[in-house]
């Protein structure tokens, strides 16, 4: 059996631990809110940005636009959204896994990363990664998704990349995130269709007339589309990522919890035993004098 | 009733709605020039560019810097997609006239590798945030 000592010293390093994982579980908690606070205030902005959208391509769509054809090249860039700090469970794992799981060679691919996390991960893997942006996970602003955009767009019409995805968690709820990989570039026209001739009848009756033209108005509208699906996926992610680490946080601190117990329970066996030897060898002492 | 000739009117932002209320005319600057709306516009979707945003009430003007985005007009119902909005009162004048200069300066020297779109738009946004605050 451990010494007394070292089961006390042990208990004592566990329980440091768990004062830690504690402390990152509030703190996570508090980022949740301000983040699941700042995800849904700019929902109403994505949802009328979609709309928007598709009802145009659904007019247009037979508009002759790269933005909806798809580039010359076969490479596919991809927008990988991590955050820089771990102790998140399996928050960055799964995005690596998912991006590692989406059937491209590793040699088709190049990495627009957002966050340490997976670029350490990726570039480890093999991958290409073309640009990272640590910052921007910390404090997500529109600024941030507006010059990654430009730097997407621009990589297409030069024709490095043919299409675009976005890898990143969707928050759901605080205990429910799934990783996602969304297709940016190009806008399936088809696919757009489907969805929208679901949507609101009252929609399709007005007709909607477009100033610029269809074909101006793509070129002008699209970056605008783009920027927004990233600064959505952003806070997304980082509501996603605070939920993650709250979990994990949560269940480490209820394991801290468990060991200390346990261990509790050793010092006070391992105790009772000394004593119980020390007092056998005192009579024992005292025997053999008398 | 009062307000028949008034339709709804919401500015929204990434971050949050940024204004929702009523209007009997807007005034705005679209790509393709400046514009004024009432109520019982035919639909309309346009560009914005980077503009000072007139909101007409009940005799009253607002006005809001709105940093580009889009325009859909319905004949009841009006929503600016805006990238960014600003009251007047919030406008940091100081730092939109240094913006200005900026601006001017990289737009003059025409740098090798100057992205003209860029500062070009950098301008416009200056311009609108500086006129607004006026």
């Amino acid at each position: 059996m451990a010494s007394m000592r070292e089961i006390k010293r042990r208990r004592g390093s566990i329980q440091s631990t768990q004062q830690i994982t504690k402390a990152m579980k509030l703190v996570a908690t508090v980022k949740l809110q301000k983040a699941r606070q700042r995800a849904e205030n700019s929902k109403p902005y994505f949802q009328y940005m979609y709309k928007t959208v598709t009802s145009m391509l659904a007019k247009a769509g037979t508009v002759d636009h790269p933005y909806l054809k798809g580039g010359s090249s076969d490479r596919v860039g991809i927008v990988v959204i991590t955050s820089n700090r771990g102790l998140a469970g399996g928050y960055n794992s799964n995005i690596a896994k998912l991006v590692q799981a989406s059937g491209y060679a590793k040699e088709n691919v190049r990495l627009y990363t957002v966050g340490k996390k997976g670029t350490d991960m990726l570039s480890r893997k093999g991958y290409e990664v073309a640009e990272n942006y640590p910052d921007v996970i910390e404090e997500p602003t529109f600024e941030d998704a507006r010059k990654l955009s430009e730097r997407l767009l621009q990589d297409f019409t030069n024709g490095e990349i043919g299409e675009i995805y976005v890898a990143y968690t969707e928050f759901k709820n605080t205990v429910v995130h799934i990783p996602k990989m969304v297709k940016l570039l190009p806008i399936d026209a088809d696919e757009v269709q489907e969805e929208t001739s679901q949507a609101n009848d009252m929609d399709k009756l007005t007709l909607m007339n477009f100033e610029p033209s269809e074909e101006e108005a793509i070129g002008l509208l699209v970056p605008k589309y783009v920027t927004s699906i990233l600064y959505g996926a952003f806070v997304e992610a980082v509501a996603s990522e605070n939920g993650a680490r709250m979990q994990a946080m949560d269940s480490a601190t209820n394991n801290a919890e468990e060991i200390i117990n346990d261990l509790e329970l050793k010092y006070n066996r391992a105790r009772q035993g000394a004593i119980t030897q020390e007092l056998t060898e005192i009579i024992a002492g005292a025997d053999a004098i008398g | 009733m009062a307000d028949n000739n008034m339709f709804e009117l919401k500015i929204i932002e990434p971050d949050g709605m940024f204004f929702e209320g009523e209007g009997e005319f807007l005034e705005f600057t679209s790509v393709e020039g400046q514009m004024g709306v009432y109520k019982n516009h035919i639909p309309l979707t346009t560009i914005l560019e980077p503009c000072v945003v007139r909101i007409h009430a009940n005799g009253e003007v607002k006005k809001a810097a709105v940093m580009g985005g889009f325009i859909e007009i319905q004949k009841e119902r009006i929503t600016i997609l805006a990238e960014d909005a600003n009251w007047p009162e919030e406008i940091d004048v100081e730092r939109a006239k240094a913006a200005k200069q900026r601006a001017e300066e990289r737009l003059r020297k025409k740098e090798a590798g100057l992205n003209v779109v860029r500062a070009e738009a950098a301008l416009k946004r200056a311009m609108a945030r500086i006129s607004a605050a006026k």
